[in-house]
């Protein structure tokens, strides 16, 4: 296996602290950015690294800081998206907890090249812990001027904030993650804009993922070469993190080359199925990517790879299903977690996510016909007329569905079932909405209230 | 009346932020852990300190997960039903957790102590099933682990992390 660039420090249940990173080289690249680098020179190295953004999309990381006008407006802003939610994806908080300061080197180092001033990084409610962990590092960063004014005694200032968010899958979309930091309904901003021009309070804003900027500290003291090399393929960039989970013997965060297959992922470093179970399917990169059937486990994972054969490597997170879990109740339960976390601002999330429901669900139960299985492909199909990449994301599990498992769908149209064993797709039953849909009651001072304990400060996590 | 120290705090939030909504959920967060839930008066106190209108804050507050409108028990118990824990049979979970303590999803048990709420992945797949409990990961759940996370934290209750 490579030598690990993000996962380096990874150690027990400890974080890499300021001096531990510090001793191992840390702050060197922005050491050499702010001393011999002029910020273009930042961006064109990023650039020809072939850094792809690490949340899901893979947009070049050097062209969307490039994005941002030399004579834009100030003050500008380097947000990190933390706000990971994608069922399989947990290798964001991982970094965080093995080396923040890799991370806050990596802000700091995009908040050099595009001339921003402040950073935000916008977190979700489950990861309080990692929030907690990140003033703290903050703290510390500030205290050994690699954050603040004047930082290492030349004219660049920046500094970082903790944004909490109180949790909604949506607000991992850049626009409404923008809309979030800015107290509005987090709902993505409208097609066109570019936030590189005008994001946060209409000043330029670069949005990137923590993967993303965790990797910039590493291409800036080593070089755009020494980064493409540790690819395994042509089109592929540096490492990548791969959270493995679903129905393998060791799941957990690998970091690999990449371009390397899922069948090494699986089989070799998750240490293949669980024993008596046999592999039917893996979805590659979380939730909003295909199923990808066994016969296509050779294929490298790589943004480039993955996009000529018409897959997304999305998030990079390996969900493995075996040969008894109903592949149909699992794309059943996605579209409930798709459609309850949308914002619903559009038609396809709106009204779309709600028919996928009902259409899986009467093939799920037995009831659908052939002219249902043909609507619900019609009805995805047409999820790419989105305000945002929300709904798209929903429609590619079910998409992969009926190109390479027809022929379970079609035995749950002939069988009038579900073949497997009874499992509900959803699997609670009850009313949790009212909980925080409806207002309380009308009458006294906050009826029903119960005493909250005081919490207890700990920055400890399982990593 | 607020206390003096909650006073402080929504104060800090407010002027440390160089716009006054981006305090939004931080101070709606402070709020809902003072009266345990985001009741009427916690939204007409966020919305004069934010400078929002009540429409503006009602907006926020029932849009998010972990904002809650209605009253909620002590330890909410937020069970993960992506589609990892769902293959590693969290159903079990949900109905032993329904047995156990009498009540359906998104119930509070009549003592006060605990609400059930399903909730998006927790992002501790490589653990499935898992659950957080006022901000703390409990993964590779049974029945018997359940039971005994409920008895500590009937018993102890000083198993709260954060309280968000």
């Amino acid at each position: 296996m490579a030598e690990p660039v993000l996962f380096k420090h990874r150690r027990g249940r400890r974080h890499a602290s300021l001096e531990d990173y510090v001793a191992d080289g840390g702050y060197e690249g922005l050491k050499k950015a702010l001393a011999s680098m002029a910020p273009a020179q930042v961006i064109q190295e990023v650039l020809d690294s072939g850094l792809r953004g690490r949340g899901g999309a893979g947009f070049p990381a050097g062209r969307k800081w490039g994005g941002v006008p030399p004579d834009g407006e100030h003050p500008r802003y380097m947000q990190c998206n933390a706000d990971e939610m994608e069922p399989g994806t947990f290798k964001d908080r991982l970094i965080i907890n093995a080396d923040p300061h890799l991370l806050l080197e990596g802000m700091a180092l995009g908040a050099y090249a595009i001339g921003a001033s402040k950073g935000i990084i916008f977190i979700r409610p489950s990861y309080e812990l990692e929030a907690e962990l990140l003033t703290l590092e903050i703290e510390r960063a500030r205290e050994a001027n690699f954050l603040g004014r004047n930082i290492l005694g030349t004219d660049f200032s920046f500094d970082i904030i903790v944004h909490r968010s109180a949790g909604r899958y949506i607000c991992g979309e850049s626009g409404a993650q923008q809309r979030a930091v800015m107290g509005v309904r987090p709902n993505p901003i409208e097609t066109g804009y570019r936030s590189a021009v005008r994001g946060l309070w209409n000043k330029p804003t670069v949005v990137n993922n923590v993967e993303t900027l965790a990797h910039v500290p590493g291409i800036v003291r080593n070089g755009a070469a020494w980064f493409k090399g540790l690819a395994l393929t042509p089109g592929g960039d540096g490492t990548k993190l791969f959270p493995v989970s679903g129905m393998v013997a060791n799941p957990g965060c690998f970091e690999l080359p990449s371009g390397v297959t899922l069948r090494e992922i699986i089989f070799t470093h998750a240490d293949g199925m669980l024993p008596g179970k046999r592999f039917k399917a893996a979805l590659p990169g979380g939730t909003s990517t295909k199923f990808i059937p066994e016969r296509l486990l050779d294929m490298p994972m790589d943004f480039q790879s993955m996009r000529e054969q018409g897959y997304r490597l999305g998030t990079g997170a390996v969900i493995v299903f075996d040969q008894d879990t109903c592949l149909v109740a699992a794309t059943l339960n996605m579209m409930h977690y798709f459609a309850r976390e949308s914002c619903g601002w559009c038609t396809p999330c709106r009204d779309g996510l709600p028919l996928v429901l009902d259409l899986l669900g009467r093939i799920e139960e037995g009831s659908a016909t052939r002219e249902d299985v043909a609507e619900l492909g019609r009805t995805v199909a047409f999820m790419d007329h989105a305000n945002c990449a929300f709904a798209p994301g929903a429609a590619e599990p079910v998409l992969a569905l009926l190109e390479h498992f027809m022929d379970e769908v079609e035995a749950h149209l002939d069988g009038k079932g579900c073949p497997f064993s009874a499992q509900p797709a959803l699997p609670w039953r009850g009313e949790p909405q009212r909980v925080f849909t409806w207002p309380g009651e009308p009458e006294g001072a906050c009826p029903g209230a119960r005493p909250r304990p005081k919490p207890r400060r700990i920055v400890s996590c399982p990593i | 009346m607020l206390p003096d120290e909650l006073e402080k705090t929504l104060d800090g939030f407010v002027h440390h932020a160089d716009h006054l909504r981006e305090a939004a959920v931080d101070v709606l967060y402070a709020l809902q852990n003072h009266y345990g839930y985001l009741c009427d008066e916690a939204l007409e106190e966020a919305g004069r300190r934010l400078d929002m209108t009540p429409a503006e804050v009602e907006e926020l507050a029932t849009f998010y997960d972990f904002l809650y409108r209605e009253p909620v028990g002590r330890y909410v118990i937020h069970v993960c039903d992506g589609v990892v824990c769902w293959m590693h049979r969290v159903d079990g979970v949900f109905r032993h957790l329904q047995d156990v303590l009498g009540i359906e999803v998104g119930g509070t048990t009549p003592d006060g102590m605990f609400t059930i709420l399903p909730t998006a992945c927790i992002g501790d797949c490589q653990n499935a099933p898992g659950m957080l409990v006022n901000g703390k990961y409990y993964g590779r759940l049974t029945n018997e682990k359940i039971d005994e996370i409920l008895a500590r934290l009937r018993e102890h209750g000083e198993e709260i992390v954060v309280c968000r």
